[in-house]
């Protein structure tokens, strides 16, 4: 039996003790997965993506990710471990404005030596391995050290799916990245995002509103029916 | 580390308007703490290096601080005079290898005129060490001859030869004047930075030729006799001060309790150099002002970051959501913005040596002739390296208060962007 990528086990959660957010019996995410997860604003996506990246703990229960009870660490491996392990895609503004496109890219590696040795073991060079994501995400090679302010937000999308995936990271979560596309740019982003997962053997959480893009994915997660807690 | 300063660097080359901005506050701020130091410094080494050489100086019995403003600063007057026969005494002590005597108490257009000897230019010394020298001219051979100081020469535009009357009295305008002997000019001093630029020179026996239709403080034409002034007799019955120089130092408390416990009248000899130390402990008062209030014009500085960076978190919060999204732990949110204000201090602080330094090497030589000040642009001193280094800790520490928010923020947010 495959053991899952991610395990949540009778979790509860909460930022006070009057107003529960969270309480999932039972989550199982098994490594190449395509998770597509929605829920309505106010049912504790982001609460539920904050467990899984180690940026906070449950009140009860446990969260495992690649079969470590990561709820158990301190916040410095939990940090660790998530810039080792994980990749993030936000709805928006996800570059830092004052860095370079390739630059941008890069910057996962400066924080996770994990991830430098795995870019390079498989590009060659962190260089290389940067153009060549980029490049097959659609950005071209003289658009590398231009400021990513003078980019559209399709492509700033494409160079933050690029910077989630640098180095192979386990597990790719995307935070309704597609929101602010319109729906041509929308399919392509999603398109070349799941072939880049299935390049790097990367399994994708995709949290979104939009249910068109259901068909994409290998399987659907309805927050609201996993999360136990009353919506109010 | 290198990350994270590569990050503070490109981030605040992103906000360069409002970096640049912070870094001329401080840097101005900081040039005005280290320039006010430096003013002090220079300004106390000038002060204390009027006079140098001189063991002894000796006068009426008065206050040490009093005799130094009048014999050596041109400041206020004497109490009362010393006898020739004292100064003779003194002079004729076998431990004595030098003496000057000083006649003041009359002036020219505001200026303190001096009447001594030929020992004057050679034993007066200043600064280092360095003796009077002459920029035109020599010293005073004929009776009527003045020797001018830098200053006197330069103000009142007098060139060599030129003839002037010495008033009678101090004060600018002096009501009655020497007009039946004027004096020639023989000489002029090279600048010295010390009162002497602003003192005129004549010879003692001038001094006294031109007092001599005086009667109790009035002039009266011919009361003096009628022997013309170049076939007299002029020998001063009393001088003002004299200056001592001894043949060896260690004599010089046993000299000066002798002096003070002299028969003949009631004398007091005083040590130039405490004498000094004394003035300065009273003057610095206000010099210690000037050093506080620079220091609270740097701490606006620091204000000023402070404020700058703090209205720049919110805005930054997306940034740092973004950091720790990637594995940056909260602490290095922090060190961020701690290493961002203590490279815009040290940024500011390195802008403020070169402002200091350029505006005092372009200034130096109207410091010199408008004030008198000499300063010597040497490296910091161990003191304004202090007080920089001062400076540099509380710009770092002012990084604490934004540190911390940014930490609490990026606690509190996670890896959710909120704007």
């Amino acid at each position: 039996m495959l053991t899952p990528i991610i395990e949540l086990d009778q979790v509860h959660f909460s930022w006070d003790q009057a107003q529960p957010v969270l309480d999932i019996p039972q989550l199982k995410i098994y490594p190449g997965e395509r998770i597509f997860l929605h829920g309505p604003s106010g049912s504790g996506k982001s609460s539920l993506l904050n467990l899984i990246g180690g940026i906070n703990t449950p009140n009860q229960g446990n969260v495992s990710v690649l079969g470590q009870k990561i709820n158990q660490q301190g916040s410095a491996w939990r940090d660790r471990f998530r810039s080792n392990h994980i990749g993030l895609i936000f709805q928006q503004f996800n570059l830092l404005p004052y860095l370079s496109v390739i630059e941008n890219v890069l910057l996962p590696c400066r924080f996770s030596a994990k991830r430098r040795q795995r870019a390079i073991s498989r590009y060659g060079s962190l260089n290389s391995a940067a153009t060549k994501l980029l490049e097959q995400l659609g950005i071209a090679q003289s658009m590398l050290n231009r400021p990513v302010t003078a980019l559209s937000i399709g492509q700033q999308q494409r160079v933050a799916a690029a910077r989630a995936l640098i180095g192979s990271p386990e597990l790719l979560i995307a935070d309704e990245p597609t929101s602010a596309l319109d729906s041509d740019s929308r399919n392509a982003f999603l398109q070349l995002l799941i072939n880049e997962c299935d390049h790097n053997e990367t399994t994708l959480i995709f949290v979104s509103h939009d249910n068109s893009l259901q068909a994409n994915f290998s399987r659907v997660i309805s927050l609201a029916q996993l999360n136990q807690v009353e919506v109010m | 580390m290198k990350t994270l300063l590569m990050l503070a660097l490109q981030s605040m080359r992103n906000r360069r308007l409002t970096a640049i901005m912070t870094i001329l506050a401080i840097a101005v701020s900081v040039t005005l703490l280290v320039g006010v130091e430096k003013l002090r410094t220079g300004a106390k080494v000038s002060f204390s290096n009027t006079i140098s050489g001189t063991d002894l100086i000796v006068g009426a019995r008065s206050g040490s601080v009093q005799m130094l403003l009048y014999s050596v600063f041109r400041i206020g007057n004497a109490t009362n005079n010393i006898s020739w026969q004292s100064y003779q005494d003194i002079a004729a002590n076998p431990k004595v290898a030098w003496t000057i005597p000083i006649s003041l108490g009359d002036s020219h257009r505001g200026y303190r005129v001096l009447g001594t000897n030929g020992d004057y230019f050679k034993h007066y010394k200043y600064g280092r060490q360095r003796h009077l020298k002459f920029e035109q001219g020599h010293q005073f051979t004929a009776l009527h001859d003045v020797v001018l100081g830098a200053e006197v020469a330069q103000k009142l535009g007098y060139q060599l030869g030129q003839q002037l009357v010495i008033g009678h009295g101090i004060g600018n305008t002096s009501f009655s004047e020497h007009k039946d002997q004027p004096f020639k000019v023989v000489g002029i001093l090279k600048p010295t930075g010390t009162p002497l630029d602003r003192t005129l020179h004549v010879s003692l026996a001038a001094i006294e030729a031109i007092h001599v239709d005086w009667q109790a403080g009035a002039y009266i034409a011919g009361s003096g006799g009628t022997v013309p002034v170049e076939e007299r007799q002029l020998q001063p019955k009393a001088i003002t001060a004299m200056l001592v120089g001894l043949k060896s130092k260690m004599a010089t408390f046993k000299l000066q309790r002798s002096i003070n416990n002299y028969r003949g009248e009631a004398l007091q000899a005083i040590l130039p150099g405490v004498a000094l130390q004394e003035l300065w402990a009273m003057i610095s008062i206000a010099e210690q002002m000037l050093l506080v209030i620079s220091g609270f014009v740097v701490a606006t500085g620091l204000f000023g970051m402070l404020t700058v960076l703090l209205t720049s978190l919110n805005e930054r919060r997306r940034e740092m959501a973004i950091l720790r999204a990637i594995g940056a732990r909260p602490w290095q949110i922090f060190l961020l913005l701690v290493l961002e204000t203590g490279g815009l201090t040290l940024c500011g602080i390195l802008l403020s040596m070169v402002m200091l330094y350029g505006g005092l090497g372009l200034t130096l030589p109207v410091i010199e002739s408008q004030f008198g000040l000499f300063l010597e642009l040497d490296w910091p001193s161990r003191y304004e390296l202090t007080l920089l280094a001062v400076v540099w800790c509380s710009g770092t520490l002012c990084g604490l208060v934004p540190g911390y928010r940014a930490y609490r923020n990026s606690v509190s947010d996670g890896m959710t962007v909120r704007i």
